[in-house]
């Protein structure tokens, strides 16, 4: 690692690129030579990407991005390990519980059950294209508020559902907002704190 | 997760060639089935022929019909004012199923084409002849509380999960299918099919053929109609059992009346018999009891699921007095 370890804003980010650098050493390590100079070769790789790899075009949280990725990358992964957004979240990975919600073309989804190649073109908010730089969203204001939210695995998907949810006008009671949001679960149990910071911001009116 | 091929035509007839010629390959439009299915291995196909960008995704009146397109999103099926209108009771259905996410994702043609839930089907390690034909039934004598009491054979006892297919069949839609020989139509009635001793085949779909579009015709079911599910939880949840139900009154006197059930067979289970008892008589509870009572006939519980015997005809006689607001 070599900036300053005490600084919160990197620290994540160095974590991840020591554990990256360290595996990295730790795998070349254990291949034979012949392994590694094939490799260093790049042939089976190049061969391997003509044949599987897809170009793809998308534009997140506002900014355009020239991809090449496998068909069987899904969205989710994409986010996560090729853009390295991690606010969303991979959950049950199998769409039933929420956690990896994001907005395609302005729609919520869940992000694990599609195929990054299929949104060519599309346009994908995630939790970190909520907040208008510093200031945070109305709706992620409003989860802090009313603590809507204990160990927060499933914040991010919860609060894009919860913009969805007051943006297509679900959000017209607590039973209304309930039935809506019932696609993201909540192991905590901070349903009821969830569904107060929805009425709020709904209640306050405020541009989501 | 296997490799596979991915192709993206824009038109339905290469959309049909390529899904044709290969038995491997598969369409896929939400993905909230088969992308799960994949993860899990339980479905590998080679190649995957996405049909997103096919034009066939319109809601719109066609004659005293209303087409909804193969690709229209369950959301948006649920949501139009056509269908809020004239099919009350699709509306209902559909915003039963799954959560808004995966509404806003699933099609009319890949919510029809769903794979059952069955657990066993889902597990790699139990016998399942819909997944693998021939290593027999894993439910029969397992866990089987979410099965079937209709339809089913000694080779599958699996019930379909969705309940779209509940309020179209009630509805008496058409299917509108184009494959490598041409177009054709299927009574929804005549889509799915029962498990038999061929239970790797859930629709009547011959290869390579692709929904391209559900006709629902007008009726006079506009107003007195309900969509009961019942379910472990109150909302996304897969059904115990669920009762489409749809009135015509003239006063208290019932014209003509639909009913069917999700839950409880391989296909959406329309009740036919039971819906000749409801016509002429009084919309009363103990009508729709009469009827409740024929609706079960030939109903035959397994180990764990004898509680869809008194559950079903109760949800029935629930669904139409909600109906018919006695």
């Amino acid at each position: 690692m070599n900036s300053e370890p005490d600084v919160p804003a990197n620290h994540d980010e160095n974590r991840r690129t020591f554990l990256k650098q360290s595996s990295l050493l730790t795998a070349l390590a254990l291949v034979p030579g012949p392994v590694v100079s094939a490799a260093a070769a790049k042939l089976d790789e190049r061969v391997a990407d003509a044949f599987e790899k897809i170009p793809l075009s998308l534009k997140v949280n506002g900014v355009k991005h020239k991809l090449s990725v496998e068909p069987r990358a899904t969205l989710l992964d994409l986010l996560r390990e090729q853009l390295h957004l991690t606010g969303t979240k991979k959950g049950c990975d199998y769409g039933q519980c929420g956690a990896c919600t994001v907005h395609v073309d302005g729609q919520r989804v869940n992000a694990c059950l599609s195929f990054a190649v299929m949104h060519d073109g599309q346009e994908i908010t995630t939790i970190e294209g909520l907040a208008d730089g510093d200031k945070l969203h109305p709706m992620q204001e409003a989860f802090v508020k009313h603590d809507g939210f204990q160990c927060g695995y499933c914040t991010p998907g919860q609060i894009m559902s919860a913009v969805a949810c007051v943006r297509e006008g679900h959000a017209g009671s607590e039973g209304e907002i309930r039935e809506y949001m019932s696609g993201n679960i909540c192991r905590c149990g901070a349903y009821a704190n969830i569904v107060a910071a929805i009425q709020d911001v709904k209640q306050g009116g405020q541009k989501v | 997760m296997n490799q596979f091929q991915y192709v993206r035509p824009t038109k339905p007839q290469a959309a049909i060639d390529a899904v044709a010629k290969d038995a491997n390959a598969k369409f896929i439009a939400g993905g909230t089935n088969l992308v799960d299915l994949m993860k899990r291995g339980v479905m590998t196909p080679q190649k995957l022929v996405d049909i997103n960008r096919l034009p066939l995704a319109k809601i719109e009146r066609q004659g005293n019909t209303l087409r909804l397109g193969a690709l229209a999103l369950n959301s948006a099926v649920a949501n139009d004012a056509q269908v809020r209108e004239r099919h009350p009771l699709l509306s209902l259905a559909l915003n039963a199923g799954a959560s808004p996410q995966l509404r806003n994702m699933a099609t009319v043609g890949g919510n029809m084409l769903q794979r059952t839930r069955c657990t066993y089907f889902y597990d790699l390690s139990m016998p399942c002849n819909k997944r693998q034909p021939g290593t027999g039934c894993g439910a029969l004598e397992g866990i089987n509380r979410m099965h079937a009491i209709f339809g089913f054979s000694d080779k599958c006892i699996a019930v379909h999960p969705s309940d779209m297919s509940v309020a179209l069949v009630a509805l008496d839609a058409t299917v509108l299918v184009s494959g490598p020989k041409g177009n054709r139509q299927l009574a929804f009635a005549d889509f799915h099919r029962l498990p038999g001793d061929t239970p790797e085949r859930d629709s009547n779909l011959e290869p390579g053929e692709l929904i391209t579009a559900v006709d629902v015709p007008d009726s006079p079911f506009t107003k007195h109609v309900h969509y009961q599910k019942v379910r472990e939880r109150a909302s996304y949840a897969f059904a115990l059992l669920s009762v489409a139900a749809a009135l015509d009154l003239d006063g208290n006197t019932i014209k003509a009346a639909r009913l069917a059930m999700g839950g409880v067979a391989h296909k959406p289970w329309r009740l036919t018999a039971a819906e000749q008892v409801l016509v002429g008589k009084p919309a009363t509870e103990d009508t729709f009891r009469q009827a409740a009572t024929v609706a079960m006939q030939g109903a035959k519980a397994f180990k764990h699921n004898a509680y869809k015997l008194r559950l079903a005809p109760n949800t029935i006689v629930q669904a139409l007095k909600t109906a018919a607001a006695v």
